[in-house]
């Protein structure tokens, strides 16, 4: 159907005005971040996934701009170009239009997104409990009473896998394939595997590296081929990545059992109430059992908070589809007759700011309500 | 009954091929009106109209069912149609016009050889250039879906339409995927193809909506092409 009527346009108002009121009582800054945003920081952060689904275009000037598709990246610009300090603490929330490409059947190209962000919040798990609080009272505000939190925490995986000895370079590569499930298997595996890992076209090549002459191999390579040197990586940089591959195959494998370790804690998934007993399952080492506490700390600032988190469901793999975020994450389904229908969704994103070109670190915890979807589930 | 449109390329190698391809299966192309017009009718079978459109407008018109059948690259088909579209069916591979879609990287990237480097290469680049890989090529749909599945996300897609393999040398991207059948054009330009960068086994293809799947004529086109490709 093409537009909202009156009474369907006064319904949304009225449900949103509800969410914003929660929202605004809560102290955060009702701010109204541009909806034509410059393309390149969108889409240089989210990658292709994401620019398949904006509505990009240019302007009279030849700049690629887009429709924003979401609100948390404008809020991160408006409060990098109004804030004297940064990293000082602030609070905002904002309701506003998001428009994406649908990636299936039913979804609306554009509609109506609430939510926060947290910059800078001075006692974090207060901040995150505090976010997941301000989102469930939204949503009852706006009439829902069935539905079901599940959340995730970044932090004991980052912590564990900084217990688990091996290489900086493949922690590094590890953290970066934990968005990829199946990636990350094959990653794991062939760190297990050593000097066993299969062959490819390059194989020859890193056989003949030392660790001191692989700018000198890979330039006469260069220079015997007459190759020209395209693709903006130069003989440095192509070196330094085929002495690291040497490397990995001189560095002692992953003793497997580490390696059932992390795909153990992968697995852990249950109603909070029981997480504390699988979580103590999985021996970490100070960095994990650091990060079990400020995961014990959120759950009693929840509680303190009047949530019941022992009814909420833990995954330890929640988030692996949300490339941004970097800690708490958070996710709220409506019980619908047609099975659950996701309304909204948040969690910490530390770096966010810093990719956008803060001079300095902000910290950063928001929520996203979409409220179309919210408004169809009541309806 | 109601006329089936049938769309073979209008040019090329592709054209010549398919017209060959039907002659020798009993039917010939007959042009209505003027020499050059873009209609015509089969013969040797009744109720089969032709259209003469480029190969991707082929693909491009069956998804939105302008034609019934049509004679195209795969592809192409593969590029306009998502697999999970019902609407259209692939019904006979005719196996002249192969070509693979690769992805491809300078060959001078002598620390590359599978798309899992390519990932790791697309992190560093975003943090040492500043900015994110780019691949040129005119199959968006494909690359993505590709790059999706070997777990690739940290690139971007630059627009090409033509002579995509000299983006790199030009600056334009770092990487393409493209079109190759020897590999002979890639090796000019200095490009090699990734251990697991083949995303594609393309041939030209017969393809239908699924709506004229089991029409007689079909079958008949199909068995008879199928006798002598």
């Amino acid at each position: 159907m093409a537009g909202k009527s009156r009474p369907e346009r006064e319904a949304l108002e009225r449900q949103n005005a509800a969410i914003m009121a929660v929202f605004e009582r809560a102290g955060f800054d009702h701010i109204a971040p541009d909806i034509i945003q410059p393309a390149d920081i969108f889409l240089e952060r989210s990658g292709e996934d994401i620019r398949a689904r904006t509505f990009v275009f240019t302007d009279p000037s030849g700049a690629e701009m887009c429709l924003r598709p979401d609100l948390t990246v404008p809020a991160c610009r408006y409060h990098l170009s109004h804030a004297a300090k940064p990293d000082q603490e602030q609070r905002y929330c904002y309701l506003g239009p998001a428009f994406r490409f649908p990636d299936e059947l039913l979804s609306p190209q554009e509609f109506t997104q609430a939510g926060l962000e947290w910059y800078a919040g001075s006692d974090p798990a207060a901040a995150e409990a505090r976010v997941l609080k301000l989102t469930i009272s939204a949503l009852e505000a706006a009439g829902l009473s069935k539905f079901r939190v599940t959340f995730g925490d970044l932090g004991l995986f980052a912590g564990l896998l900084a217990d688990t000895a091996m290489p900086e370079r493949w922690r590094r590569r590890l953290q970066h394939h934990f968005w990829r499930p199946a990636a990350f298997r094959e990653l794991l595996d062939s760190f297990c595997a050593g000097r066993a890992t299969r062959r490819t076209s390059v194989s020859e090549l890193v056989d003949r590296v030392t660790d001191t002459d692989a700018e000198a191999l890979v330039a006469a390579e260069v220079a015997t081929r007459n190759l020209p040197l395209v693709g903006g990586r130069d003989i440095a940089e192509i070196a330094a990545r085929l002495s690291a591959k040497a490397a990995d195959r001189r560095e002692t494998p992953l003793a497997r059992a580490k390696a059932d370790q992390l795909h153990a804690y992968l697995a852990v998934a249950g109603e909070a109430a029981a997480i504390d007993t699988a979580l103590a399952g999985i021996a970490g080492g100070p960095r994990y059992a650091g990060a079990r506490s400020y995961f014990a700390k959120r759950l009693f600032e929840m509680e303190e908070l009047g949530l019941n988190p022992r009814r909420f469901h833990f995954s330890a793999g929640f988030g692996r589809e949300l490339e941004y975020y970097t800690g708490f994450t958070f996710q709220i389904e409506a019980d619908t007759p047609h099975g659950p229908v996701a309304v909204a969704g948040g969690g910490r994103y530390d770096n966010l700011l810093s990719d956008m070109g803060s001079p300095v670190p902000v910290s950063a915890v928001g929520c996203a309500i979409h409220t179309d979807r919210l408004k169809a589930v009541l309806a | 009954m109601t006329t089936l449109t049938l769309a073979i390329p209008s040019k090329g190698r592709l054209m010549e091929a398919t017209s060959e391809l039907l002659e020798k299966s009993g039917f010939a192309i007959a042009r209505l009106g003027a020499d050059r017009g873009y209609r015509g009718r089969l013969t040797g079978i009744d109720g089969v109209e032709v259209a003469f459109l480029s190969a991707s407008e082929i693909a491009q018109n069956l998804r939105d069912g302008k034609i019934d059948m049509g004679v195209t690259g795969e592809d192409l088909l593969r590029e306009k149609i998502p697999p999970d579209d019902p609407s259209t069916e692939l019904v006979l591979r005719l196996g002249f016009g192969p070509a693979d879609v690769v992805v491809a990287v300078p060959s001078c990237w002598l620390d590359v050889a599978t798309m899992a480097d390519l990932d790791e290469i697309a992190e560093s680049f975003y943090e040492r250039h500043g900015r994110r890989l780019r691949a040129a090529t005119k199959y968006h749909n494909l690359t993505r879906r590709f790059f999706a599945e070997k777990g690739v996300t940290g690139y971007r897609i630059a627009e090409s339409l033509g002579a995509t393999e000299g983006a790199p040398a030009a600056g334009l991207a770092e990487i393409i995927v493209d079109i190759t059948t020897s590999g002979a054009t890639l090796a000019a330009n200095h490009l090699k193809i990734l251990d697991d960068g083949v995303i594609l086994k393309s041939t030209a293809v017969l393809a239908a909506r699924r709506s004229v799947m089991g029409d007689r004529r079909l079958t008949r086109i199909q068995e008879a092409l199928a006798a002598t490709r």
